[in-house]
């Protein structure tokens, strides 16, 4: 067995919920690898007692659920109304001019994610970006830019 | 060996007077989410760094959320014996000095200080040129039962929610009233559900107490995906007891035998909180096998979902739970027959069950006397957007909202005037600035277009675009519509096709009756709120701002001139 597919089987089996479900099985892959290869996602069909399709049908709904390996670091910018309201259209731009993408996805590199999150749930501080999942709210198209290039600065995955 | 409910309770009580009133000063830093993300973590590393480079003893807890979300992050220093003295958008600097004047020299920095709130057996003066926090706008007005713990307690600390009242209604339920006198109290409170249909909590709660099964279950909703409201996860990262209480409450007075209670993966705070109030309540003897020496035995559990907001509708959430897509079910059956996993189920939000402690303490008819005609008790609303003051507060149900905008939160910031208020969430409606003058109520809300649905309030100046502003809602309710409904899936794309023609300019005179048309049939053929009501933030807005549609269609012109600025649409990369 690979270390990917020991990794894979110790999530799914390592969940202490009474309530094991496919969903549930997802996440606790996605939480220990940060993607869903298609590794897991045989496994967790076989687990459950359900088809692959059945388990794609899931992965594939829930849009947090990736299925390649994440970059390093991940940016999330808020494109709910309360942060439209106060530039979140700005923030995107100065944040995917800096990742120099042109719209939400890896880098080449693969040193950085860009995701648009529809709510980061600090709607009092928008508008409100996201550092490896740390919230950083208030932010200005430039303090935004310098958030991302500070996180470059970092090696590896962040907190 | 477990103690006693008696006993536990003079243990909380000891270990309170040692907080507020023992040898070293308590200090209690604000980190929910908004604190968070205004800085809070970073400042708590500061301040525990300060702390021992100046070798000051004092207890640090990391509260939740006091509702002034525009001033956090919020810092509050209590000494021994003393007034809690706070200390607004403070940072690393200023907690150093912080830290030398006030926490271990004894003065509060009246020119820094944000307010202070009096500690009730406290013998000490009010500080002196200090304002009383309690008259602050933001808090003068607020009457806190759901939120009465919140910012003032460490979250992850049950003993504290204990010495505050925490379990008295558990144990009033289980020692002085039965299942149905419970009941009763939730009757008579005249509570109604939270979650945006404020259909009256008891009547559902009946439905499954009158059902048999020996399996029943409790579903609590915190799927809040709402841009704009953020109190589910704030109770949840404020004080979880206080919902795990209701949680059992409710579970005690239905018959049900588990509860679930239902969050958003990746939302950390509010996971790792809750499961701690569950596991301490579980020590404690208030989960498990016959709680607090009754006959009543109960577990909750957290079922976590993906990210979904339709997975909040409650046979939605129910499917997720099960593990499947969160698409609605259905219905008939109901879910008090045929719910979770089959079984009779029943499922409130949040802050629904939030309540029920206090209205089981203090009485049902308490409550009732709160609020307006049929809406009895509190709001709990968040307030974002171009507002000065920022945050969340609760307040009794029939204020004026107008008094929400212009009194509590101190009006628009920068001298910038109000064009329109948007209500409830994604699927509620706008409010043009003339026509706030409504109470909040219900029935008052619904009938001026808007609803009070999760609290949330979106405050919007006069440099806003209302057609960007519907853009951006229906760019959100397509790309949260679960595709199961077609009217819904591809009514939601179409409408913000037209939209997205409108903010380029390029609108017709036939788009107007187009997202009527489409509108019509989301509502007529979608199984769920998410289509049924998805047409709201489109037609409250026409209903208020007609003509502004009007010249984006007619002269081609953005009158804000903002509309055009729209190009980076999430929605877009999604279809």
């Amino acid at each position: 067995m690979s270390g990917l597919e020991q990794r894979i089987q110790d999530a799914v089996r390592g969940q202490t919920q009474p309530t094991v479900t496919v969903l549930s099985s997802l996440l606790a892959v996605e939480d220990e690898l940060g993607y869903i290869p298609k590794e897991a996602v045989e496994f967790v069909a076989g687990f459950s007692n359900a088809t692959i399709n059945d388990v794609w049908a899931v992965a594939s709904f829930y849009p947090n659920f990736r299925f390649e390996p994440p970059a390093e670091h991940t940016v999330d910018v808020c494109w709910g109304a309360s942060c439209h309201l106060v530039g979140a259209m700005s923030i995107f731009k100065s944040v995917l001019e800096v990742a120099g993408l042109d719209s939400e996805g890896d880098t080449l590199d693969k040193r950085l994610t860009v995701k648009f999150n529809s709510c980061l749930g600090a709607c009092s501080q928008a508008p409100v970006m996201a550092l490896d999942h740390h919230l950083a709210g208030r932010v200005n198209p430039e303090s935004a830019a310098e958030n991302v290039s500070r996180l470059l600065e970092r090696d590896g995955h962040g907190p | 060996m477990v103690l006693s409910f008696v006993e536990i309770g003079l243990e909380a009580d000891s270990r309170w007077q040692e907080l507020t009133a023992g040898q070293r000063p308590w200090i209690r830093i604000g980190t929910a989410l908004c604190g968070e993300a205004a800085g809070a973590f970073e400042v708590a590393d500061a301040l525990e760094m300060a702390l021992a480079d100046q070798s000051v003893s004092a207890e640090v807890s990391r509260v939740g959320c006091l509702g002034l979300c525009f001033a956090e992050p919020l810092l509050d220093v209590q000494l021994p014996g003393g007034h809690r003295v706070f200390y607004g958008n403070v940072d690393a600097e200023s907690v150093s000095e912080i830290v030398s004047v006030h926490v271990a020299g004894g003065t509060p920095i009246v020119s820094k200080a944000l307010g202070y709130l009096a500690e009730e057996t406290s013998l000490a003066p009010p500080p002196e040129g200090i304002p009383d926090l309690k008259q602050h706008s933001m808090k003068a007005r607020e009457n806190r039962i759901a939120l009465r713990n919140a910012g003032n307690i460490d979250p992850l600390d049950i003993y504290q929610y204990i010495a505050n009242g925490g379990y008295q209604a558990l144990y009033k339920s289980l020692t002085e009233l039965n299942r149905e006198e419970t009941l009763e109290e939730v009757k008579a409170s005249g509570l109604r559900g939270r979650g945006g249909a404020a259909f009256p909590t008891a009547t559902k709660w009946s439905f499954l107490a009158g059902n048999a099964a020996a399996d029943k279950y409790v579903l609590c909703n915190c799927e809040e995906g709402d841009p704009g409201a953020f109190n589910d996860k704030n109770i949840l990262e404020s004080d979880p007891n206080t919902l795990v209480e209701g949680v059992i409450i409710a579970g005690y007075a239905t018959g049900a035998n588990k509860g679930y209670i239902f969050i958003r993966h990746g939302h950390d705070g509010p996971i790792e909180r809750c499961r701690a109030a569950i596991n301490q309540a579980r020590e404690l003897g208030f989960l498990g096998e016959n709680i607090m020496g009754s006959d009543f035995s109960y577990e909750i559990e957290i079922a976590l979902t993906g990210d979904s907001y339709v997975a909040g509708e409650e046979s939605a959430l129910m499917e997720a739970i099960e593990g499947k897509r969160s698409m609605p079910r259905f219905r008939p059956p109901f879910p008090a027959q045929f719910g979770l996993f089959g079984k009779p189920t029943n499922i409130n939000n949040v802050k629904t069950l939030s309540y029920v402690p206090e209205i089981v303490s203090k009485g049902g008819e308490w409550f009732s006397n709160i609020g307006h005609d049929t809406s009895t008790g509190t709001v709990i609303l968040c307030l974002s957007g171009n507002l000065k003051y920022t945050g969340m507060i609760e307040v009794p149900l029939g204020m004026n909202l107008k008094d929400v905008i212009y009194d509590v939160a101190g009006g628009m910031k920068d001298g910038k005037v109000l064009k329109f208020l948007q209500t409830g969430g994604p699927l509620g409606g706008v409010l043009g600035a003339d026509n706030i003058d409504v109470l909040l109520d219900f029935e008052v809300l619904r009938a001026a277009g808007a609803i009070v649905g999760s609290g949330g309030l979106i405050a919007a100046d006069d440099s806003t675009c209302i057609v960007d502003l519907t853009r951006s809602l229906i760019a959100f309710c397509q790309y949260e519509s679960c595709g199961k409904c077609f009217p819904c899936r591809m009514g939601m794309s179409h409408l913000l096709e037209v939209l997205e023609r409108l903010c380029r300019l390029e609108g017709t005179p036939e788009d107007l009756a187009l997202m009527q048309n489409i509108g019509v049939n989301m509502q007529a053929g979608s199984l769920c709120g998410h289509g049924q009501l998805g047409f709201n933030p489109v037609s409250s807005a026409l209903r208020y701002f007609g003509p502004e549609f009007d010249t984006h269609i007619n002269d081609h012109s953005c009158p804000t001139g903002t509309c055009l600025d729209s190009r980076y649409s999430p929605a877009a990369s999604r279809r």
